[in-house]
C-alpha cells in the first residue's frame, strides 16, 4: 500500500558518496516507517484541530448571524458575558453537578455488580449480556422512553405502579407526581445513570479478572475475611481501574446533549453547557458569544483531560512492563 | 474460621439471586419499551398499566409510515449510509497508522497516540459552529457525506488506540524471521499479521458502528430533511396531539436493534473498545 512508495527512494540514492547515501536512506527508512501513519495523522488534525482554531478566533468577534453587518473583533467583550451571565454560570453547575452524580453514582453501582458478577454461577453470561443491555439502546431511545413510557404523569409507569400499589391497598388517590417538572435534572440523571452503570461494570469487571488470584488464596489461608481482601487486595487493585472508568466517564458525559435536549429540552435548570451552546448557536444564531462558551468548556475539558490520559498513560506503562 | 460448606453454599445462593435481580431490574426498562410498541395506543396509555392487554403490530405498522407519516426508510438508510462508510473509512485510515505505532513504531510512537486520544477528550460541540460555517460555504449542508467525514473523525482516535493494542500481540521475532526468510510484505501482513488483527478489526469496526449509529447533536445542526438520520427522525416522532406512545416505543426498538446486535456480538470485545484499548 502506501509504504510502496518508498522503493523507488532507495536506488536513487547518491552512491558516489557512502555517507549521503547512508543518510539517505535512513531518511527514506523513517519516512516508510511514518507513510502508513500520515493519512489518519493529516486528517484528525484537519478535521478536529482546525475548527478549534477557528472557534478561538471567532470568541473574540461580535458575529450574530441575524445581524452580520456587524461583524467586528470586539476583544474578551463574549468571555466577560460568559462570566457575568447567570443562565452561562447556573448552566456551568448544571454540568458539574449532573456529570459528578452521573459517574459518582453509576461507578458505585458498576462496583457491586462487578463484584456479583466475579464469582462463577449460573447464567452469568445471561445476567452480564443483560445488565450490558441499556448501555446498548441509542441514546435519543432511551431518553424519550424514560420521558414518555416511565415519567410521564398521566400514563407513565412510574405512575401506574403507584396507581396499582394503593389501588392494592384500597386507595383511589394514589400521589401522581409529574417527575418530570418536580425533579427535573434527577430525572435527566437517573436515565443516564441506568445507561452508564454497565460501561463502569465493564471496566471494573475487566479490572476484578485481571487480579492475581493467587495472592487471594494466600490471604484466604492465613485467615483473611472478604471483607479484609476486598479492603486490602482488591480495592488497591482496582484504583487504577475505578480511575479510568471515572474520567472515560467524564470525558463521555461532559459532553452529553441527547438526555437534556430530549427530556426537559434543557428548561427547568437543566441546561447543562454542550445544551447552552447549542441553543446560543442555533437557537439565538450568536455566533461570538456560542463561541466563547465553546472555549470554557474546552479549557474545562483540557484540565480533566490532562489527569485522564495520565491514567491512561500509567496502564500503558503497566503493560508494557508486564 | 472459615464457614461451613452448607453456609457458604447457602451465602453462594443470596449473591446469585442479587445478581439475577440486578440484571432483570436494569433491563425491565427496555422489555417495558418492546411490551409497549406491542400493544395498541389506547392500551399502552393506561393507567395503572395494562400489561396483559391483547398485542398489536400496529405501532410497527406505523412506524413504517402505514398511518400516512413519513416513511423511516430515508433516515434508516442515510444513517446506514454514514455509519457504514465512516466506519470503512476510519479502518482504512486506523489499521496502516496502528502498524506504524506498533508493529514498526515511529519514533515518538506514544506521543502520537496521546495526540490522537487528546483529540476525543475535546468536546465535539465546540467545533460545532465552524464546521457548521464552513459546510455552508461548501454547500454541503444536509448532505450525508458530510456526516461520513466528522464521524470519522469522532471514531478515529478510538479505532487508533483499539487496533494499537490489538496489532502489538503480533509476535515481532516472527515477523523479523520471515523478513530474513525472504518473504515480502504483502505475504507477511496476510500470514502474520492479518489472523492476528482480524478480530480486532472486527470489534473496532463494530464499537465504530455503534457510536456512529448514535450519534444526534451533529446530524441534528448539519442536517434537514434530505440527510437526516434515524436519531433525528426519531426525535421529530413526539406529536404534541394524540396518542404516540406505542409508536414511539416501536421506532426505539426498530432503530436500537442495530446497535443491539452489534452490542452483543462484540460483547467480549465491548470492554477493550470503550476503555480505547486500555482494559483487556
Amino acid at each position: 500500500m502506501s509504504t510502496n512508495a518508498t522503493y523507488p527512494l532507495t536506488p536513487t540514492a547518491p552512491l558516489d558518496r557512502a555517507g549521503t547515501a547512508r543518510s539517505a536512506g535512513e531518511r527514506a527508512r523513517a519516512w516508510a516507517r511514518r507513510a502508513p501513519l500520515l493519512p489518519a495523522l493529516v486528517f484528525t488534525v484537519v478535521v478536529t484541530q482546525l475548527p478549534f482554531v477557528a472557534t478561538l478566533v471567532i470568541s473574540f468577534m461580535q458575529w450574530n448571524a441575524l445581524a452580520p453587518q456587524n461583524r467586528r473583533f470586539t476583544g474578551f467583550t463574549n468571555y466577560q458575558t460568559v462570566v457575568e451571565d447567570p443562565m452561562l454560570r447556573s448552566s456551568v453547575l448544571t454540568t458539574i453537578a449532573l456529570t459528578a452524580t452521573v459517574v459518582v453514582v453509576s461507578l458505585l453501582l458498576g462496583l457491586g455488580l462487578a463484584l456479583l458478577l466475579d464469582r462463577r454461577f449460573r447464567g452469568r453470561g445471561v445476567v452480564r449480556t443483560l445488565l450490558i443491555t441499556p448501555f446498548l439502546i441509542v441514546p435519543v431511545a432511551s431518553a424519550l422512553l424514560w420521558k414518555h413510557a416511565i415519567y410521564n404523569a398521566s400514563y407513565g409507569v412510574v405512575n401506574g405502579v403507584l396507581t396499582w400499589v394503593w389501588r392494592l391497598f384500597g386507595s383511589h388517590h394514589a400521589p401522581q407526581p409529574d417527575w418530570i417538572s418536580h425533579t427535573p435534572l434527577l430525572a435527566v440523571e437517573v436515565s443516564l445513570i441506568w445507561q452508564w452503570t454497565p460501561f463502569m461494570m465493564l471496566i471494573l469487571l475487566a479490572g476484578l479478572q485481571s487480579r492475581q488470584l493467587d495472592a487471594v488464596e494466600a490471604a484466604t489461608v492465613d485467615g483473611a475475611g472478604g471483607w479484609q481482601i476486598f479492603r486490602y487486595l482488591t480495592l488497591p487493585h482496582l484504583r487504577r481501574y475505578l480511575e479510568l472508568a471515572a474520567l472515560l466517564g467524564s470525558v463521555y458525559v461532559v459532553q452529553n446533549f441527547d438526555a437534556v435536549f430530549t427530556i426537559t429540552s434543557g428548561g427547568l435548570g437543566t441546561a447543562n453547557l454542550p445544551y447552552s451552546i447549542y441553543q446560543t448557536f442555533y437557537q439565538a444564531h450568536d455566533y461570538g458569544q456560542a463561541s466563547a462558551e465553546g472555549v470554557v468548556v474546552v479549557i474545562g475539558s483540557i484540565i480533566v483531560a490532562t489527569f485522564a490520559l495520565r491514567t491512561v498513560s500509567s496502564l500503558l506503562s503497566q503493560e508494557a512492563s508486564r | 474460621m472459615s464457614a461451613s460448606p452448607s453456609t457458604a453454599s447457602r451465602r453462594g445462593a443470596v449473591w446469585t439471586m442479587l445478581a439475577w435481580t440486578a440484571g432483570v431490574l436494569f433491563v425491565l426498562p427496555v422489555l417495558w419499551m418492546v411490551l409497549t410498541s406491542l400493544h395498541s395506543e389506547q392500551d399502552a396509555a393506561t393507567n395503572p398499566p395494562s400489561p396483559g392487554a391483547a398485542l398489536t403490530l400496529q405501532g410497527y405498522r406505523e412506524f413504517f409510515g402505514a398511518g400516512g407519516g413519513l416513511s423511516p426508510w430515508p433516515p434508516l438508510l442515510n444513517s446506514l449510509t454514514a455509519s457504514v462508510m465512516s466506519t470503512l473509512l476510519v479502518l482504512a485510515l486506523a489499521v496502516p497508522a496502528a502498524y506504524a505505532l506498533s508493529i514498526k513504531p515511529v519514533r515518538k510512537w506514544s506521543d502520537v497516540l496521546f495526540f490522537f486520544l487528546s483529540t476525543k477528550m475535546l468536546p465535539a460541540v465546540a467545533g460545532l459552529l465552524p464546521v457548521y460555517l464552513i459546510a455552508e460555504h461548501l454547500a454541503v449542508l444536509d448532505n450525508v457525506w458530510l456526516l461520513v467525514v466528522l464521524y470519522t473523525s469522532m471514531n478515529l482516535p478510538i479505532a487508533v488506540w483499539m487496533m494499537r493494542s490489538f496489532l502489538s500481540e503480533v509476535p515481532v521475532e516472527i515477523l523479523e524471521a520471515s523478513a530474513i526468510d525472504g518473504a515480502r510484505l504483502p505475504t507477511t501482513l496476510l500470514r502474520i499479521v492479518a489472523p492476528v488483527a482480524m478480530p480486532g478489526i472486527a470489534a473496532t469496526a463494530l464499537i465504530s458502528f455503534i457510536f456512529s449509529w448514535n450519534e444526534l447533536l451533529f446530524a441534528r445542526v448539519l442536517t434537514g430533511v434530505v440527510a437526516g438520520t434515524a436519531p433525528v427522525f426519531l426525535t421529530s416522532f413526539v406529536t404534541s396531539q394524540g396518542l404516540f406512545l406505542a409508536k414511539v416505543c416501536a421506532a426505539a426498538t426498530c432503530i436500537s436493534l442495530p446497535v443491539l446486535i452489534a452490542g452483543f456480538a462484540a460483547q467480549d470485545k465491548l470492554v477493550q473498545g470503550l476503555s480505547l484499548g486500555a482494559v483487556k
